[in-house]
């Protein structure tokens, strides 16, 4: 470990969790709910070589792009912080997917139900990579309102992976959706937790 | 800026994507570690003094860092790219002004200790 040095000074280690979901979803929101703070910003600087081809081509005295992701934290206890992570809306992002994916926790894919469609890319990732996911349907108002088993149905969704209403405005029901991915993902990677 | 908004400005200088640049003086890696994103960091030892060849960047990410900080919560609060302060942080990590923690790995995610840590952070909140 390159890390590593016996003087030092106990650090907690960080966690992190990805909200994913189309754009408008409510990802930033959600974020927002559960943090210790409001919803901070950061910036990965792309170079035309790591965005590869893409609408770039048009501009071509840009040479770089940036990526922007919202995060929030919650300090777990002296041991561990908790980071939540707005996946970036734009697929030509992938990239930047698989780094923040990496290591992580799971997943939340916030649905809309104006436009549940947004959402099977995010599904289609996390299936694939293997990362434990919830979905959490995002109760906004005037929505036409589905039972969980049609949006189950709707995006074909294994019968073992948890599908919950929720308001991504409410401190108290973002916790309950993060609760039901942190039991999911001990579930099948470690062993059931209370 | 965000990306999701595209490019506003088409004039060749943006001083927002050379800013970056000019203060890791060109380097785009840090030189020891990797600095993930959410890398720990936390300042150690006495303050550098004015000949220790810090620049302004480096003593803002060192007072920021009294508490542990992440790779993203720095560059946020200093509006640089990630990828600028994991350069720097590794010019500080080289002085011994900086200790690191790794973030949990995918291979950790079997630690149930962990599982019960963060379930019982959510239900405190």
């Amino acid at each position: 470990m390159v890390f590593d040095r016996s003087e030092r000074p106990r650090l907690p280690r960080a966690i992190k969790i990805l909200v994913a979901g189309g754009f408008g979803a409510g990802k930033t929101t959600m974020v927002g709910a559960v943090s210790e703070t409001r919803p901070l910003r950061t910036e990965e600087i792309l170079t035309d070589r790591s965005v590869g081809v893409d609408d770039l081509s048009s501009v071509e005295a840009k040479r770089t792009t940036t990526v922007a992701m919202d995060f929030g934290r919650i300090t777990l206890n002296d041991e561990y912080v908790l980071y939540l992570f707005g996946t970036p809306g734009q697929e030509r992002f992938w990239f930047v997917w698989d780094e923040l994916a990496e290591g992580a926790l799971g997943a939340v894919i916030l649905a809309d139900t104006r436009r549940l469609a947004d959402c099977f890319p995010s599904v289609d990732y996390f299936e694939r990579r293997g990362t434990p996911f919830v979905v959490a349907v995002n109760c906004f108002e005037g929505a036409p309102s589905y039972d969980l088993p049609e949006v189950r149905l709707a995006l074909q969704l294994n019968p073992s992976i948890p599908i919950v209403m929720c308001d991504a405005r409410k401190r108290d029901s973002s916790r309950e959706v993060l609760i039901t991915l942190v039991k999911h993902s001990a579930r099948l990677r470690a062993e059931p937790v209370g | 800026m965000s990306a999701t908004d595209g490019p506003t400005d088409e004039h060749w200088i943006d001083p927002e994507i050379i800013r970056p640049y000019v203060v890791t003086r060109g380097r785009t890696a840090p030189t020891r570690g990797r600095f993930d994103l959410i890398s720990m960091a936390l300042a150690i030892g006495p303050p550098p003094g004015p000949d220790a060849g810090l620049d302004p960047e480096h003593l803002s990410i060192l007072r920021l860092c009294r508490e542990p900080k992440s790779v993203a919560e720095i560059a946020a609060h200093l509006n640089l790219p990630a990828g600028t302060i994991r350069v720097l942080l590794g010019d500080l990590f080289d002085r011994e002004l900086v200790s690191a923690q790794e973030p949990q790995s995918e291979v950790d995610m079997h630690d149930v200790k962990m599982y019960r840590a963060v379930l019982d952070g959510l239900r405190s909140l």
